[in-house]
């Protein structure tokens, strides 16, 4: 949510090692993650986590609110540097294309704010409803409801739009439908008049 | 066809529906509905294409390796202006993994109950009530650094099934370790594990920051009712506890859990041989004679967490002669303080006085609470 991230990034800032664990914690496995969908190698990928979150910490005040989540821009910073890194190695675009493709699922749904995103995580196979995701994440039926429903559309959204697998972002100029519609995402539903979305 | 008026409230069931999360009654209806609405058809068709597309996040237990390393390559690009104090860095490092773990478990992982054995018998907590337990203790800690304490109004519960404790309780507050975390689990009760998680993982962020804003050497005096520990002391305590118990709901669900790293475990372990001649003090019926040396034990620690300790065992003088040495594994020492091996069937070296290693064995268990 955007108010932990601006406290996040203002002690970041600060130089507080504390926010540099806490930046680990809750997006490494995001950062990893894309890194190796995009990478396809285990050590690669680490390396480039450890250098998206050098970046990060040793110029924290790149992020600003205006870009999006600060999950959803370190979504970006680390598609964009994995395709760089792949570039490297690699001169066959088609190929590359397509690995950047293979993660862009991923990515939509990791860009997500933490309130949809969550919404939406697997684990309805097991027999949970709906009424059990409200329960666990505290909040109403409707708002649950509302944000599976938004969610998916901007997943949905994002997976439609064409992918540059070829971008060589100076700075993000992905398609990015949801990042729009996430900026002032505020975590209660706004009644849902008729058709949310794109 | 479908009831007029209910078209609004079917399609707000649509993400829910495409992600398989409606009860079945409502899902049988919306599929209804679907047959009557194209738009709504529609929409749904492209909500399921989405929700195919998802894939369960990334496992969250990557590597406590890979954590260490990337922070570590962070701060030697860009020191930190407010660093977290040596003494905190285990209780960081810990806290982190125990929470990597909690984040990876399933409903019926929560449901799991881990063994917590200690000297004076076994607890069987689910998951969640060791991390309430967890929480109740570090609750010390931030009475200390003037962070609420985590029982808030709570009090223990009037029951008959705890042991009797043997320490005093202070000023009327719940003082003693099970009494708090007794209080603590009732107080959760409702609670889903995830609440429970994010109650104790913002509990131990807020220390964590406390300890870096502090002045540095920790000194402030934690009262934890039976026994007060300098606050740099009482972290180390916690990393402890966090990685032995996390040790614990690990074993129950069947989870690998690495140690702490070697030079977090030999700080854990520097620890357990400071407090150690505390215990022979306060046991021993008499005090040694005044101008006698009085004997000491040296501890010899292998592995990775290598190191020395000349350890009192007649109270604390500086100037107490070995008798004996014992050498045994680092982690070896650390499970026989959290009474998580027996003291007579660990695998030690032994030279000397042998009365002396026994009473050092049988001693290192007492260490251990609930």
């Amino acid at each position: 949510m955007s108010s932990s991230d601006e406290g996040l990034a203002l002690r970041l800032v600060r130089g507080e090692e504390t926010a540099l664990g806490e930046l680990y914690d809750r997006f490494a496995p995001l950062v990893h993650g894309l890194a190796l969908r995009v990478l396809d190698d285990q050590d690669a990928a680490e390396q480039l986590t450890r250098d998206v979150f050098a970046q990060v910490w040793t110029d924290p005040g790149r992020w600003h609110p205006g870009q999006g989540t600060l999950r959803s821009w370190l979504g970006r910073l680390t598609h964009r540097r994995a395709v760089q890194r792949l570039r490297e190695d690699c001169g066959d675009e088609r190929r590359i294309a397509a690995r950047s493709a293979a993660a862009s699922a991923h990515h939509a749904v990791a860009s997500l704010p933490d309130p949809l995103r969550e919404a939406i995580a697997p684990g309805h196979h097991d027999g949970r409803t709906y009424r059990d995701t409200a329960r666990r994440l505290g909040i109403s039926e409707t708002a649950a409801k509302h944000r599976m429903r938004l969610g998916l559309q901007l997943v949905a959204g994002e997976l439609a739009a064409p992918h540059g697998g070829a971008d060589d972002g100076h700075d993000d100029t992905r398609p990015g439908a949801h990042t729009g519609a996430c900026d002032g995402f505020c975590p209660e539903p706004v009644p849902v008049a008729g058709r949310p979305g794109p | 066809m479908t009831a007029p008026g209910r078209h609004d409230a079917l399609r707000s069931l649509l993400g829910a529906w495409a992600l398989g999360a409606c009860p079945r009654d409502e899902a049988a209806e919306v599929a209804r509905h679907l047959a009557d609405c194209p738009e709504c058809a529609e929409e749904a068709s492209r909500l399921r294409g989405a929700a195919a597309e998802l894939t369960p996040d990334e496992p969250l237990d990557l590597s406590a390796t890979l954590r260490r390393q990337v922070i570590d390559w962070c701060l030697g690009r860009r020191p930190p202006e407010l660093p977290i104090p040596v003494w905190a860095g285990p209780y960081a490092a810990e806290s982190a993994k125990l929470d990597a773990l909690l984040r990876d478990l399933g409903p019926a992982e929560w449901q799991e109950v881990a063994e917590l054995p200690w000297h004076g018998g076994v607890q069987r907590w689910r998951p969640a009530e060791v991390v309430c337990h967890l929480t109740a203790v570090d609750g010390y800690l931030a009475r200390t650094v003037g962070l609420p304490d985590p029982l808030g109004g709570a009090r223990p519960p009037v029951v008959g099934r705890r042991p009797p404790a043997p320490r005093v309780p202070q000023r009327g507050e719940p003082a003693d370790v099970l009494d708090r975390t007794l209080a603590l689990i009732t107080a959760a009760g409702g609670d889903d594990p995830e609440q429970v998680r994010q109650r104790w993982r913002r509990q131990s962020r807020a220390l964590l920051q406390a300890a870096s804003a502090g002045d540095g050497d920790g000194g402030a005096p934690v009262d934890y009712g039976f026994a007060v520990l300098p606050l740099r002391d009482a972290f180390l305590d916690r990393a402890f506890e966090c990685w032995i118990h996390g040790d614990d709901i690990a074993r129950a669900v069947d989870y690998p859990y690495p140690p702490p790293a070697p030079a977090h475990l030999h700080r854990l372990i520097d620890l357990g041989a400071r407090i150690l001649p505390r215990l022979f003090a306060a046991r021993r019926a008499q005090p040694v004679p005044a101008g006698s040396p009085g004997r000491a034990l040296r501890l010899v620690i292998d592995g990775p967490a290598a190191g020395e300790w000349l350890i009192p065992l007649d109270g604390s003088g500086g100037s107490a002669e070995p008798v004996a040495e014992m050498a045994l594994d680092g982690l070896e020492f650390c499970y026989l303080a959290a009474a998580h091996r027996d003291p007579d069937l660990i695998p030690v070296g032994r030279e000397g006085d042998r009365d002396a290693i026994r009473q050092v064995l049988h001693a290192l268990p007492l260490l251990s609470r609930p």
